[in-house]
């Protein structure tokens, strides 16, 4: 029931914030996504940490195909969960600084995003998360779309029919299976696993094939990666955000419950070229990220290179790397929120994002350069900050796999800290600059998005255990699958 | 089946009602008559008829294709807000007495037992629609439209005609169960051959039935005529004789010819193929949103062909769920067309370019949202009935063993990309582009018929178990 909560709350806070007109559906989505939060928190707190799926809940949604509405969280479903129930919140209330065209039409989709979302972490049928998986993209594909920047019609709709091209190799490959499935066909997510047992080795590398053009759009890895940063830039910050900081972990997510489960012959053949290519994007996202001049690409950028380290992560299949994996999602979401939430505040100030225009904003506001600071050492993984336990469990599992990949992966450490310190440098330190005369510090409502996330970042920096035992149990019964 | 009596006389009675000077009475008894005819569809619910002497059969299957037909000629109607207040040029009696005339005609081709009766439904629902293409006399468009459709039309007929009477050479019978008789000895004489008479009777049935479909090469005449036809007669072409012409189509080759699957099915590959690429691509190119829609249901035509091409029991429910979702989602993106293009009419001439649509959502957020849906449904994005007519389509074709079915899947998939592209055409031209459109004021009927289609788009694509588990 838990569960169901957690999918509908949002759906029908988006539609009664759609029915309320003005300044107030604001305040109206807020307090629902933290309603939503408090039920997040309260599943974080009642998950018994071990391999099972929990507050499991099944209807029957097709009889006649036997396909089923069925829900439930394991370790790997609730950090996620966990996640996007705890960011939108502050998504939300990052936006209350602008003013927005039909206002509550963007928070609902926000929220209508968010129940999407929740439900592609915990769906347990693979068609209702493929229908997820899709509905997600509905939501955002607006957000970015009205409420977006001077290019974001063709940009927009680029990603979308990038994204959604995958994903129908994707259910090309998920109907395979369930008609692999005996008797009347299943398509309950433990059924797949079995029927996929006896596959081949060529049948498994279609299978995997279709399923990682699926992912590696959304997440996206090198060379699919061509409608990230410019959507990034052109959505609106809330937009980014939900895009950076929660969806594209529905692509590494799949990678986790679909790609190594379902085909690990296709992965023993192929990951060795899936690593490459999350390296190769690493390197790639990092070098140009260090040349931007425009902070919400930039941004974009290392979040790119990010999520290229939790693909190689994944794909080298010991518990570190998968570990890392997990807690460096969450940590990647709280960062980049923070990060994109910054730049939208610099820019909210100055009119700009550029960095050769910014510069001497710490003469008139110590608490935005602590934060900014604490986020953007969270985003180099620095120890003692959440980015470390992610990135160092993740190059440990790389490492692992291959000394010499892990290796050149192990530059991210290097090459993150020099786009990320050069962006503080320049945007925040040096001589003030004509637009940031009269900056201004920080307002309560600023303040009180920046506060909670930097305390996450050091407080899952200090204690990142509290996150790492609820996900092993789960996390070692899926590679004892592989196996 | 005492629905094709009904509508007959109703039909009639329509006419007599058009000699009232009460001109408002038209719409709603045309409404009350489509859906006693409804009732008296569902009368023969869970029985097996035969009609007429063997001449018709109805059964659960065309029950349920009657019911959509009916419902889409409904919509239709509905829309139709008494072809306006033009009272010298317009007929409105005599228009509602043909949509009900070639309704009988669409019924007779869902539930034909005999060939005759095929060919007689056809040309009931033909003749209608070339009369009807060509109503708006005073336009040029309308005109060519009606001449070129009635010209190919006729000669598309012939080749059916023709096609039956090879088959009733090779097989002595118009009787679709007595010709799978008169195949399956054919063969059993010529050892497991079939004759010169028989291949080309199967094959220019099929040409004539897929010309009334549409589907790709025989679709050359689809956009002119659907673009030239005043709207509210487009969306019955693209709907009703659509539903009806795919389904006497299943209906012969799935009864008459299962066992020389060969010989219809090979083509029928090409065809497909064909219809999916063209209709696709094609529609990509069009500035015009009425000339597109003709497009897209060329290729929804092609959709619905590769089911039929599966051959698998599923392909029944599929069809009906695909034709209900299809037919839905079609008529919402008409009723949305025909308001916004007068609206926006430019020397008083209607304007069907995508251009028209920009900035509706200013001031017209019902008819903005009712469109975002109908081309989501059409494109077949997840949330909405179209969805799930792609994906029962899919898993039928996919549990077909060919293998063959696996490329057609990819072609197929490949188009549904093609197909997003133009379908958000319209929605981004709605939200997102600039423009005005003024606050078109609509009839409390027509809110209510866009706001229950929009709702029953949704409503299946959450949950198709609705009317699945019907079909």
């Amino acid at each position: 029931m838990l569960t169901l909560s957690l999918i509908l709350l949002p759906i029908i806070a988006g539609l009664i914030t759609l029915a309320i007109k003005g300044e107030t559906a604001k305040t109206v989505a807020l307090v629902f996504a933290f309603a939503e939060l408090a039920l997040g928190a309260y599943l974080y707190k009642s998950f018994v940490p071990d391999a099972t799926s929990q507050f499991g809940l099944s209807y029957d949604w097709i009889h006649s195909a036997g396909i089923k509405f069925s829900v439930g969280v394991d370790g790997i479903s609730l950090i996620l969960v966990f996640l996007t129930t705890l960011m939108v919140p502050f998504i939300i209330l990052s936006t209350f600084g602008n003013n927005y065209k039909n206002a509550s039409n963007l928070y609902a989709l926000i929220l209508f995003m968010q129940a999407a979302l929740v439900g592609v972490f915990t769906a347990k049928d693979v068609f209702l998360f493929y229908f997820f998986f899709e509905a997600a993209l509905i939501p955002i594909y607006f957000i970015a779309a009205i409420w977006g920047g001077e290019n974001r019609i063709k940009v927009t709709f680029k990603f979308f029919v990038y994204t959604i091209f995958g994903s129908l190799f994707m259910l090309l490959a998920l109907v395979y299976l369930y008609l692999l499935t005996p008797g009347t066909h299943s398509a309950d997510i433990n059924a797949i696993y079995e029927a996929a047992k006896a596959l081949d080795l060529s049948t498994q590398s279609y299978l995997f094939g279709a399923f990682f053009i699926a992912f590696a759009i959304k997440m996206p890895l090198f060379p699919f990666h061509t409608w990230q940063p410019d959507t990034y830039v052109e959505a609106p910050t809330a937009g980014t955000m939900l895009l950076s900081g929660i969806m594209l972990k529905m692509g590494v997510y799949g990678l986790i419950r679909f790609i190594l489960p379902i085909v690990p012959l296709g992965v023993d053949q192929w990951g060795f070229v899936a690593i490459i290519l999350s390296v190769i994007g690493i390197i790639y996202g990092s070098v140009i990220a260090i040349q931007q001049k425009d902070m919400k690409r930039l941004i974009a950028y290392s979040s790119f290179a990010h999520v290229g380290l939790m693909s190689a992560g994944i794909f080298s299949r010991n518990l570190e790397g998968i570990q890392g994996s997990l807690i460096q999602m969450l940590a990647h979401g709280i960062n980049v929120v923070g990060l994109f939430f910054i730049v939208e505040i610099i820019e909210r100030r100055a009119k700009s994002r550029e960095l050769s225009l910014l510069g001497g904003i710490t003469q008139t506001t110590p608490n935005l350069t602590v934060y900014f600071i604490i986020l953007m050492l969270g985003s180099v993984a620095l120890p003692l900050t959440n980015g470390f336990v992610g990135e160092f469990l993740l190059l440990k599992g790389v490492y692992e796999y291959n000394a010499w990949i892990g290796a050149v992966a192990g530059l991210t450490i290097i090459l993150g800290a020099v786009y990320m310190l050069r962006m503080v440098q320049k945007s925040m330190f040096g001589i003030t600059s004509k637009i940031t005369e009269g900056f201004t510090d920080l307002t309560f409502n600023e303040k009180a998005v920046l506060f909670p996330l930097s305390f996450l970042v050091i407080a899952l920096g200090i204690a990142p255990n509290i996150f790492l035992k609820l996900t092993e149990p789960a996390v070692s019964q899926l590679l004892s699958i592989i196996k | 089946m005492n629905a094709i009596i009904a509508l007959s006389l109703f039909g009639i009675s329509n006419l007599f009602l058009g000699f009232l000077n009460n001109r408002k009475i038209l719409l709603p008894a045309t409404l009350v008559f489509i859906l006693i005819a409804l009732g008296l569809n569902f009368a023969d619910w869970n029985h097996e008829y035969y009609w007429f002497n063997n001449m018709l059969k109805t059964n659960n299957l065309s029950v349920n294709f009657v019911t959509i037909i009916l419902l889409s000629t409904f919509l239709v109607v509905a829309i139709s807000r008494s072809f306006g207040d033009d009272d010298e040029h317009s007929h409105p009696a005599e228009y509602y007495a043909i949509l009900l005339f070639s309704a009988v005609g669409a019924i007779m081709m869902v539930t034909f037992e005999n060939l005759i009766m095929l060919f007689v439904g056809l040309e009931i629902l033909s003749v209608s629609m070339y009369v009807l293409t060509g109503s708006d006399k005073r336009s040029l468009r309308s005109n060519e439209a009606a001449l070129k459709y009635f010209l190919m039309g006729s000669f598309a007929t012939g080749i059916l005609l023709f096609g039956v009477a090879l088959v009733y050479g090779a097989t002595s019978s118009f009787d679709i169960h007595g010709i799978a008789q008169g195949v399956a000895k054919a063969k059993e004489q010529m050892g497991g051959a079939y004759g010169p008479l028989l291949y080309s009777g199967v094959i220019l049935i099929m040409v004539g039935l897929l010309f009334k479909i549409s589907a790709a090469p025989f679709h050359f005449w689809t956009p002119d005529v659907y673009d030239g036809a005043p709207s509210i007669f487009t969306a019955f072409m693209s709907t009703v004789v659509k539903t009806a012409g795919v389904a006497a189509t299943y209906r012969i080759l799935s009864i008459s010819f299962p066992s020389v699957y060969g010989l219809w099915g090979n083509p029928l590959v090409y065809i497909v193929c064909a219809t999916l690429i063209i209709g696709n691509i094609t529609a990509v190119y069009q500035q015009s949103f009425k000339r597109m829609l003709a497009y897209s249901s060329i290729s929804h035509a092609g959709y619905l062909l590769i089911t039929v091409l599966a051959k698998r029991p599923e392909t029944n429910s599929s069809l009906l769920f695909y034709s209900l979702a299809y037919a839905i989602a079609t008529i919402t993106a008409f009723a949305v067309l025909m308001v916004v293009s007068e609206a926006q009419a430019k020397n008083g001439k209607a304007d069907e370019s995508f251009e028209a649509l920009n900035g509706l959502a200013n001031n017209n957020p019902l008819l903005a949202f009712s469109l975002t849906i109908s081309m989501l449904s059409l494109a077949g994005i997840p949330l909405t009935a179209g969805f799930f007519g792609k994906f029962f389509v899919f898993s039928d074709a996919f549990s077909n063993p060919s293998s063959l079915f696996k490329w057609i899947l990819v072609i197929a998939i490949l188009m549904s990309t093609v197909g997003i592209y133009y379908y958000f055409k319209p929605i981004i031209a709605a939200y997102m582009k600039k423009g005005e459109v003024a606050k078109i004021e609509l009839s409390p009927l027509y809110k209510f018929i866009l706001i229950l289609t929009t709702t029953l788009t949704i409503l299946l694509g959450l949950a198709p178990d609705l009317v699945k588990n019907i079909f």
